[in-house]
């Protein structure tokens, strides 16, 4: 069952009566209880997107068309007060930085009940037991005492586990998490996003995980939209989109990290160039200056996406060794 | 056997705790205890742990940017612990370091050639600098245009470049390179880790590389050393490392990188680690992995273990391996 769908979504910046498109034509859609991977490098509009479907642009940037439905309801032409009653309710989100996304002034009790009391209504006596019982599902030990503490009584890893805690406290059908771990040590990462899939799981919660981690992408999503210069340039299952990428910059991202599971001496093939600066102009494709397989037709016409992949001349299906 | 290159001998930094009117020490952080490591001309040793593990704190002691507590730093046969003044002149010719973020590492008010002169500058340089300038961008693959352009007009990766560019303008034989390619994209990270790998060889290069991704590490270093609370845990190459690693931290640390072969993923059965790393102000008694080990015996809870030969060139510390 499809719970969001995104349609044709394009973002434009203005400034001084100069407009740049930094997300053209976006269009994917998320099926009830799914973990959907995004992933891209700077630039490539994985994080707009994401905060545009929230209604959380930032002034100067401007959704210049299309559709975001939630089950339905376009929530682009909303209110703005019938979109603040859908955030923690409908959809919430984890930042990266769990330093900066939560209230140093406030302790961590009435940063959760707040969105408790607000989306189910509850008293504040109730607010608080499931705000406990939550800290509890996510892993805060000695919930209780923790509740009456500040953000900065908090570890890293610690903060992202309330920041989850606040995340789910509405049962919302979709939290969207932009690079949640990405600040967080390996051992803490593991256990943050073995948290996310677990919870997301329990309560049939779908989840749109923005990652440049491919190790990240194997392991938790189902599905995967690859961006790069504010398009989706390749879509799939994790599975096809490591084994058959369609798209050379999927393949150029793929053989560009080192991995545990192969030979230490294998050099890495980085993709050649700097990621597509999107106050600079390029026609046709704009990966096509980083190509190694760019011609002509590349360098004039935009490729458009056939539904997998947006390239004029996809890679051959060659499967890749299994590893 | 031929004498280490650079040699850190049983090395603790100590960081006192003030507080009050009199800057009265209550406390002292024991951020590196009794570390020793030996790095060989030409090779590429890395420094692996979580955060606060010590590691960032014992390259700023190799730096001469933190003074030793005990134990000493000797380099090319010379006990350069203590130098102080004129003396340590010659020392900070001789190794050079490359930071983490290239945004902040950089002064954004000058041009790249400035940069890398004002290095040259300060050493008193007997040559052609301008010249030089444009040796030492071309030798990171930057165009001589780049000495005209200012840190905000580049990418991340160009800026990286430069820091790498500035690192050798001495000609330094040891390079401490503190998470030199963490903030940098995917597609970048992999363009300068060949370049690294590229100056080690042209130049003959030792570089001590700190990192939090192990696959990085291992793909870039020869050996490796794992760090907790300020101890070595383990020690050996990285073949041995990463294919037969010893310590229990060791292996949740690699079990918690995730590869990026879905189906891989899926077969693997990873645990994540429990818990957190514990304050550095109050480390626990005994081995101080044990709060988070699964291994953890009696013993463990007493008596700290030493670092024992466990194969060969092959360290670590544990007593679930000596009994």
């Amino acid at each position: 069952m499809t719970l969001l769908e995104i349609e044709n979504l394009s973002i434009k910046h203005r400034a001084e009566g100069v407009e740049t498109t930094l997300v053209d034509d976006l269009s994917y859609s998320v099926a009830a209880g799914e973990t959907l991977a995004i992933v891209g490098e700077s630039g490539s509009g994985k994080s707009l997107s994401s905060l545009a479907l929230m209604r959380l642009l930032a002034s100067d940037l401007h959704v210049t068309g299309g559709s975001v439905r939630l089950e339905g309801v376009d929530l682009l032409t909303l209110s703005d007060e019938d979109m603040r009653q859908r955030r923690g309710r409908d959809i919430s989100m984890v930042f990266q930085e769990p330093m900066t996304s939560l209230n140093p002034v406030r302790n961590i009790g009435s940063q959760i009940t707040e969105s408790i009391e607000e989306n189910l209504g509850l008293s504040k006596a109730d607010a608080r037991k499931r705000a406990i019982d939550l800290l509890r599902e996510v892993g805060v030990a000695d919930a209780e005492r923790r509740m009456r503490q500040y953000p900065h009584h908090f570890s890293g890893g610690m903060r992202q586990r309330v920041m989850i805690a606040i995340a789910l406290a509405a049962e919302p059908k979709l939290i969207v998490a932009d690079e949640p771990t990405t600040a967080l040590d390996v051992t803490i990462q593991a256990q943050i996003l073995d948290l996310m899939a677990k919870v997301c799981k329990d309560h049939g919660t779908a989840l749109i995980l923005i990652t440049h981690n491919l190790g990240i992408v194997a392991r938790y999503a189902n599905r995967v939209n690859v961006m790069y210069g504010g398009r989706i340039v390749e879509t799939g299952t994790a599975a096809e989109v490591y084994y058959t990428p369609r798209h050379p910059y999927t393949q150029g991202l793929l053989n560009s990290v080192p991995r545990l599971d192969q030979d230490r001496k294998q050099p890495l093939k980085p993709i050649m160039g700097n990621p597509a600066d999107p106050f600079t102009k390029i026609t046709g494709c704009r990966f096509h200056p980083r190509c190694p397989y760019a011609q002509d037709l590349c360098r004039t016409t935009r490729p458009d996406f056939d539904g997998q992949t947006a390239c004029h001349f996809p890679l051959q299906t060659q499967t890749r060794e299994a590893s | 056997m031929t004498q280490p290159f650079l040699r850190i001998e049983g090395v603790s930094v100590h960081f006192p705790m003030r507080k009050g009117l009199l800057q009265r020490q209550f406390a002292e952080v024991k951020a590196v205890e009794k570390v020793t490591l030996s790095l060989n001309r030409g090779e590429a040793f890395g420094l692996v742990g979580e955060s606060g593990c010590g590691k960032t704190t014992l390259a700023r002691t190799v730096l001469r940017l933190v003074d030793a507590t005990e134990g000493a730093i000797w380099f090319d046969g010379q006990n350069i612990t203590d130098l102080k003044g004129a003396a340590l002149a010659p020392y900070r010719k001789r190794v050079a370091a490359v930071f983490q973020d290239p945004f902040s590492s950089l002064n954004p008010r000058m041009k790249a050639g400035a940069i890398i002169r004002e290095v040259l500058y300060v050493h008193k340089y007997q040559g052609d600098m301008t010249a030089r300038v444009i040796e030492l961008l071309g030798l990171c693959g930057l165009s001589d245009r780049f000495a005209e352009l200012y840190p905000h007009q580049m990418s991340g990766g160009q800026r990286q470049r430069v820091g790498i560019a500035r690192a050798l303008a001495l000609e330094p034989d040891l390079i401490v390179c503190d998470e030199a390619v963490s903030a940098l994209d995917v597609s970048i990270q992999a363009q300068i880790i060949n370049l690294l790998e590229e100056l080690r060889v042209r130049l003959n290069l030792t570089y001590l590389f700190i990192g939090h991704d192990l696959s990085i590490v291992r793909h870039l270093c020869d050996r490796v050393a794992v760090m907790y609370l300020g101890r070595v845990m383990e020690t050996a190459s990285s073949e041995d490392l990463f294919a037969n690693p010893k310590h229990p931290y060791t292996r949740a640390l690699i079990d918690a990188v995730p590869n990026p072969d879905p189906l891989s993923e899926a077969a693997r059965d990873h645990v994540a680690l429990m818990g957190e790393v514990p304050s550095p102000l109050d480390p626990p008694k005994g081995c101080v992995f044990h709060p988070r080990c699964a291994l953890a015996m009696d013993i463990c809870r007493s008596g700290e273990p030493e670092l024992k030969r466990h194969g060969e060139g092959h360290l670590a510390a544990c007593h679930a391996l000596n009994s």
